[in-house]
């Protein structure tokens, strides 16, 4: 049982010094999860660690693939607004 | 204004002497941020304090240079004016930068840019993220550069949240300088800027959230005041969600001991994927933030000079020679470190002289108009005040083309001076205009921000702008050319009374 870091993730250190097993590796081109280490912080707190500082929605997921922060769930941003201004600017 | 083969290889003298002219090659306003009559009511301990930083003084931001390490990438809160996927390099804004920089690096960079640069007197970490949220990396960079460079002064900008914790250690590494951006005191306010915080290991939501973060922010605020430490409270204009609410944020910060207020207006473009830029929230306009500005300085120094720099920012206010020290320019460099400490040092001793001797000056020679108030009844307010935007490219003189000027200084003049109140910028915080624009043409933008404005100087201006501005009530004038700005200023001032001009309301206001 282990939570990963995906492609989405942007280097920005705040899950590396907070995981309880030290299972963050600061790789490039971006961040992982040694999959041996991490616990999911289960015993150590009440949420994973990295995945309760990270900013990026989406950039932590769970061993099913679920993201742990989806879609809106951060900047309160519905995904449907993204969608439609990364349209509206690539039409430019 | 040093080629980089050319460090280390110059005289004292010569490097002082070449350095001095560029010393307006950003903000060259005679007047603006804390005033001199404010500057003047503080104590010595804290003139001495702000003397050599360009962001705490309006005088020291003509004369010196601070730079940005952007070592501090991980953030605790999230602001809904931040995007953290931080990564263009054309645009000009607090959280941006281009490379995350170790604090090996950052001390190799930052000894390079004071080796090129004899203005550079402070060295901020304001992110990209929070630097107290980066303790080790901060601290790190702070306790290095002070070994090497120890007449370098360190200064962070933080949101708060971590700063009661980390105030002895801040007092420990002889921090003078810190600024904390409040943009609230009433947490109803605060959950619809803050989304969320990190708060012992959990996120914490919503006004919670909002009430935990103002709670830290005010008793950093307070425990830095009890050590002497100066601070500055920036503050975000969010129009409809804090701008009445920040009168009441200036009252506050003031009363509890902060030296400065800095007003700045919201950024949202839907391009930079912030909540309100994709939201549709809208920035202040421009005359809205003088307004609010002017509605704060009743009880507090407020900082009208403020570019809103990025997190790796490079050189004077005005301007960004960040391109000039990246990470593959830095490594190659030579740098002998005592030259360029004496280089320093010498450069420092003659903006002292000069900011002394410019400070004399400022209080023997009457303004233009109080000459005037002599020939006129006493008590008869000589005429309104009038703002008025100045193309300049530094030296505190009307020097640039309109058509090349990027940004524009706002004074206001009235008959006790000329004052710089702002600055108004044309390009919109985004070098890639055909990228980033939204069709208008550059004239059009250009009134636009100049709304409220009644006279344009600048060096030269061809017919069309010319016509343009004049169409939409703003007066162009080139006849003060060169000339100092305040003078220039006061000039058009007196040519407008003289005219009857000035003895109605402002067009503006009329049509209002």
């Amino acid at each position: 049982m282990s939570l990963k870091i995906i492609e989405t993730c942007v280097n920005c250190w705040a899950c590396e010094p907070l995981c309880p097993n030290g299972a963050v590796i600061a790789a490039k081109p971006h961040f992982l999860i040694d999959a041996h280490k991490c616990g999911e912080c289960l015993g150590d707190f009440e949420e994973p660690q990295c995945a309760a500082i990270c900013p990026i929605e989406g950039a932590i997921i769970d061993a099913l693939g679920n993201a742990i922060n989806p879609a809106g769930s951060l900047t309160g941003i519905p995904p449907e607004r993204w969608d439609a201004v990364r349209a509206e600017i690539a039409a430019r | 204004m040093f080629a980089e083969n050319d460090v280390g290889l110059q005289t004292t003298e010569k490097t002082v002497a070449m350095a001095f002219p560029a010393a307006g090659g950003g903000c060259s306003a005679g007047s603006c941020g804390s005033s001199p009559a404010q500057m003047s009511a503080l104590s010595d301990a804290i003139r001495a304090k702000v003397a050599d930083h360009p962001c705490y003084s309006e005088d020291a931001h003509h004369y010196f240079a601070r730079m940005h390490a952007a070592v501090a990438p991980a953030c605790n809160i999230q602001c809904n004016y931040c995007n953290r996927k931080y990564d263009c390099a054309n645009e000009s804004r607090p959280g941006v930068v281009s490379e995350v920089l170790t604090p090996e690096q950052a001390v190799k960079k930052t000894l390079a840019v004071a080796a090129a640069i004899p203005q550079m007197s402070v060295l901020g970490i304001a992110g990209p993220g929070d630097p107290l949220a980066n303790p080790q990396r901060t601290f790190a960079t702070f306790r290095r550069l002070a070994e090497k460079a120890p007449d370098i002064k360190l200064c962070v900008s933080t949101n708060g949240l971590a700063l009661p914790e980390c105030v002895e250690e801040l007092a420990r590494h002889n921090i003078e300088h810190v600024t904390i951006t409040i943009n609230c005191v009433d947490p109803d306010i605060g959950a619809k800027i803050y989304p969320w915080i990190f708060w012992k290991n959990r996120r914490v939501r919503g006004r919670a959230a909002a009430a935990i973060l103002i709670e830290q922010q005010q008793k950093g605020l307070e425990m830095l005041v009890a050590r002497d430490i100066l601070v500055k409270v920036n503050s975000v204009m969010i129009p409809g969600v804090n701008d009445e609410h920040l009168k009441e944020v200036s009252r506050i910060v003031k009363a509890k001991g902060a030296f400065l207020h800095n007003v700045m207006p919201l950024i949202a473009e839907a391009e930079h994927g912030t909540f309100y830029g994709l939201m549709g929230q809208r920035s202040p306009t421009a005359p809205e933030l003088k307004n609010l500005q002017d509605a704060c300085e009743g009880g507090m120094n407020m900082m009208r000079h403020c570019r809103q720099c990025r997190a790796d920012a490079v050189g004077m206010l005005g301007e960004d020679r960040g391109g000039e020290f990246t990470l593959d320019k830095v490594e190659p460099m030579e740098i002998d470190h005592e030259a360029a400490l004496a280089r320093r040092l010498a450069f420092r001793e003659q903006a002292r002289a000069e900011l002394k001797a410019r400070r004399a000056r400022a209080h023997a020679i009457p303004t233009g108009a109080q000459v005037i108030s002599l020939h006129r009844p006493p008590r008869k307010p000589a005429g309104r005040a009038v703002l008025m935007a100045v193309a300049t490219k530094g030296s505190n003189l009307v020097n640039e083309h309109f058509g090349y000027a990027r940004e524009f200084l706002l004074y206001e003049a009235t008959e006790s001076g000329a004052r710089m109140v702002g600055h108004r910028r044309t390009d919109k915080y985004c070098g890639g205009i055909e990228t980033c624009g939204d069709g208008d043409s550059r004239i059009e933008r250009i009134v636009r921000a100049l709304d409220g404005c009644e006279v344009v100087l600048c060096a030269r201006i061809g017919y069309e702008p010319w016509s343009r501005l004049e169409a939409a009530g703003i007066k162009p004038d080139a006849e003060h050319a060169m000339e100092p700005i305040e003078e220039a200023v006061m000039a058009v001032w007196r040519e407008m009374l003289k005219a009857g001009k000035l003895q109605s309301a402002a067009p503006g206001e009329r049509r209002a």
